[in-house]
Formats: structure tokens, sequence, C-alpha cells
């Protein structure tokens, strides 16, 4: 499990490979903490090599996206897979955050 | 990594006669015992674990990627940080019946219980949306067929949480 970031021009991506749950939900949020705090606006999170996400994964997403709001920053998502869609629909998280269909279409759309 | 003590299978006359049971006393064609300490960094291991003995049983891809995981994840984080208190001298045990027809997951903490209906929340209000817990029991509710807790009825009476998933009819054709 492991987050990657990488800057692709005023936005920064994050790749989550392998589950994002209760044992590492902390180390997602102080990774994004400190890009905000360097003054960084802009993210967009990549599930393409993500398996599953736990309600303290999905709680960190919302709580992140709630403090990047207050720094006038946003946070969007990208490449669900099915699994992760029906999640999101489950929970109607779908509703809250803006999600592509794939990286280049969340990088577009900023 | 702490070691996991792993015992299985079970004879199946350890499983009959059960609340929960989805095919009756003698349908059980696996079971897995798992006990561990309190340390939610285990949690993704034991699912690893327990998704990859449901996958080679080919239960549906769904059940093994999404179901299971989550439900199952769920289940342990509410063991380890509501039940156990986050105290790593307190054990978690995992079992695992597989029947023919489904799956049950007994997870055991050294809590005093929780009433499932009253801790239940509908996390999709446009109120709850927006908050960043409430939505394990949810989840697990959604996620699998049955979710019963219970306290053991002798011994050290500790907390049971026990989830059933049903495979789906067309997969449990012969």
């Amino acid at each position: 499990m492991s987050f990657t970031m990488t800057k692709h021009g005023t936005v920064v991506v994050v790749d989550v490979d392998g589950q994002l749950i209760v044992g590492n939900r902390q180390e997602l949020k102080q990774k994004v903490l400190d890009e905000l705090e360097k003054g960084e606006r802009k993210f967009l999170i990549d599930f393409a090599r993500t398996g599953y996400i736990d309600s303290s994964g999905l709680g960190v997403l919302v709580s992140l996206s709630k403090k990047i709001r207050e720094q006038g920053g946003e946070l969007r998502l990208a490449d669900l897979n099915d699994d992760l869609k029906t999640l999101f629909e489950l929970t109607k998280l779908d509703t809250l955050f803006q999600i592509a269909d794939n990286r280049d279409r969340g990088l577009e759309t900023f | 990594m702490t070691p996991v003590r792993e015992r299985w299978p079970y004879a199946s006359g350890d499983m009959g006669g059960r609340p929960g049971d989805p095919s009756g006393s003698d349908g059980v064609r696996l079971a897995l015992d798992l006990e561990v300490p309190t340390d939610v960094r285990l949690i993704g291991r034991i699912v690893q674990l327990v998704s990859r003995h449901v996958r080679e049983l080919e239960f549906p891809a769904t059940i093994c990627s999404l179901n299971v995981p989550v439900a199952l994840s769920e289940a342990l984080s509410n063991a380890m940080l509501r039940g156990n208190e986050d105290d790593p001298a307190k054990r978690v045990r995992v079992r695992v019946l597989v029947y023919a027809n489904g799956v049950v997951f007994e997870i055991t903490d050294e809590g005093r219980g929780f009433d499932l209906d009253e801790c239940t929340q509908d996390p999709t209000t446009p109120t709850n949306v927006l908050r960043e817990d409430g939505r394990g029991l949810f989840l697990m509710r959604r996620l699998m067929d049955r979710v019963e807790r219970y306290t053991e009825p002798h011994g050290l009476a500790r907390n049971v949480v026990r989830l059933t998933i049903k495979r789906p009819p067309a997969a449990n054709a012969p």
C-alpha cells in the first residue's frame, strides 16, 4: 500500500496503490495536508490501482475535501473501478465529489 | 508484523446449528480461525487472507473484491477501535465459516457489545453525507445478507459480530 504524489501543471495527483483503509488513512491525510500547507490547492486522487476503500478511507476523503475547500482549493477523484463506484453510490458520496472517468479527464476539468 | 495464528479447517461438526448458518449443519466447506492482537495495521493482511480463501471457492468476483473486503474491514476496525478500545493487549478472533451457499464471519472482541440498530446510522442523508464517520455499520449491513451481534453465552462473555453472505442463486447452481 502506498501513496505517490506527482505534480501535473497546477494539480497534485495522488495515486493510491493498494487499499485505503483504517490502517493507512492517516498517511494519505498527512501527505495531502502537507502539500496544502505548502500552498497547493488543486488535488486529484487517482484510484486506478486501488483495491478497496473502507469507511475510514471514505471519511478521510470527506475530511480532506472540506479542508482543501476551506483553503479555496478543490479535491477531485478519478478512475474508480466498478466496485468503488458501487461504494460511492451506496454512501451517496458520488454526489459530494466530482469524479472523472480517468486521470486525463480529471486534469482537463480543473 | 505480528504473527497471525491460523488453524483450519475445522471438522464440519463444529459448524452445525448456529444462527445465521446459510446451509444447515452439513454444508461447511472450509473454516479459518485467526487470533490477532489489536493493531489496525493488521487489518489489510487479514482481509487479504480471507478474501483469497473466498476467491478460491469461486464466489462471484464482486463478493470477493467488494462485499467481503469492505464488510470484514469494517467489522475488524470496529472490534479493535471500539470493542477493544485500541488496546494492543486485547485480542480479536476471526472465524470464517464457508458453506456451500454462503460465508459466515465471526469477529470476536473483548468489549461489552452494542446495539446494532441503535448504532447504525443512515450516512446518505443530506447532513450525514458530509460527516467523516458513521458509515461502517451501514456498509456492513448493505454488503452482507445478515449482520448479527451477540454476546458469547459462556466463557469470557465476549462480543461477537456475525456476518453472513449467501452465494447468489445463479452461482450456486451445480
